[in-house]
């Protein structure tokens, strides 16, 4: 049995899908801020690159 | 694409993202993430603190991966038991296979994103901690030895010294010392928990001291650790991670504590029944005061220099 585009099943589980969005929104922002304080950080050093590549 | 999860009925009790959170055991993430900051503020490195803020969020997320493990192997005995018959598994909010795949995921993301956050050293020693409460403790020890808690206590002493790796790369005695702190509470603090909640591990064929040794010996036992939590206790006073505010702290909780478990010795099951455990039940509140105070302690005199503008 094929799913509606708006079915009961969608309705129901609709907090824990917005639950489980918002979750995955901030681990992203988490890791871009993660990645921000690490770049900036004092001792970063670029992967030094190999004459000719 | 299907959904195997779907029902054309709505089903009871069907499990909201609070029921896969009470998985994680938010109350004892509350003592890994206060511990673990206690040990990355008390070494003498300052971390980003966005750096820190992630690093102590995977440390929590790991812990709850771990408690999440727990309650998928421990799901038979909490249906028996009074006090977690209404954990997610036994009310039947979530499956054990649920349970299973998150504290895996979940085990697996902290551990690799601790590695990145902070260091390799750290992300190891969260990983052995998962290990320790999730095999060693939950599959082997609980069941099997009525010195369970007394190791299994380790896996609930790590934060602090994961915390003091976050900050250093390296471990140091004063991490141990820590770590010692929360090792020696935790037999007091789970057996004065054992003598109130009476029936609950009988029940459940857990082998507790109460059980498997009786409760005057379980009293004996609480007095004998105090005892040593006292003498460590205090000692810490006198080391690098310890200050005024720190001897303070644990001369006046170890002497209430030490009291505590005195008046437990002293008492047998007659007059514990007479006043409903009363004793039992001010020492074990006392306990989380405790732990709370001592880390709390350490944390106050790692600033206090810098607050009186000595560093």
């Amino acid at each position: 049995m094929a799913l509606k585009t708006e079915h009961e099943l969608h309705t129901r589980r609709k907090g824990r899908n917005v639950g489980v969005g918002l979750l995955l929104g901030a681990f992203v922002a988490l890791i871009l801020a993660l990645t921000v304080a690490k770049v900036t950080s004092g001792d970063f050093e670029l992967p030094r690159m190999e004459e000719g590549q | 694409m299907t959904d195997v999860s779907y029902q054309s009925q709505s089903i009871e009790g069907e499990a909201r993202l609070g029921d896969y959170f009470a998985l994680l055991k938010p109350r004892v993430m509350s003592l890994v993430v206060f511990t673990a900051l206690v040990g990355l503020l008390a070494a003498p490195v300052s971390v980003n603190p966005v750096i820190a803020f992630a690093s102590i969020l995977f440390v929590a997320i790991g812990a709850g991966a771990s408690g999440a493990l727990n309650m998928w192997w421990d799901a038979d005995i909490d249906a028996v038991m009074r006090r977690t018959s209404k954990r997610p598994i036994p009310a039947g909010k979530v499956t054990p296979d649920e349970a299973k795949a998150l504290g895996i995921a979940l085990s697996g993301m902290s551990v690799m994103m601790l590695a990145l956050s902070a260091n390799l050293l750290a992300a190891g020693l969260l990983a052995f901690t998962i290990f320790f409460y999730a095999v060693i403790y939950s599959m082997w020890l609980k069941r099997a030895t009525p010195q369970n808690i007394v190791i299994g206590g380790a896996a609930g002493a790590f934060p602090p010294v994961i915390g003091w790796v976050i900050a250093t790369g390296s471990m140091s005695v004063e991490a141990w010392l820590m770590f010692a702190l929360i090792f020696m509470w935790t037999p007091p603090h789970f057996w004065a928990l054992a003598l109130f909640m009476k029936s609950d591990y009988d029940d459940a064929g857990v082998p507790m001291l109460t059980v498997t040794h009786g409760r005057p010996a379980t009293r004996k036992h609480i007095l004998a650790y105090t005892v040593l939590l006292f003498v460590l206790a205090i000692g810490t006073a006198f080391t690098a991670i310890a200050g005024p505010v720190y001897l303070l702290t644990a001369v006046v909780l170890n002497v209430l504590f030490l009291k505590g478990a005195v008046d437990i010795w002293r008492r047998d099951e007659a007059m514990a029944e007479a006043d409903n455990y009363a004793v039992e039940k001010s020492f074990f509140k006392l306990s989380l005061l405790y732990l709370f105070l001592h880390f709390g302690a350490i944390l106050i005199d790692a600033f206090l220099p810098a607050a009186w503008g000595i560093v």
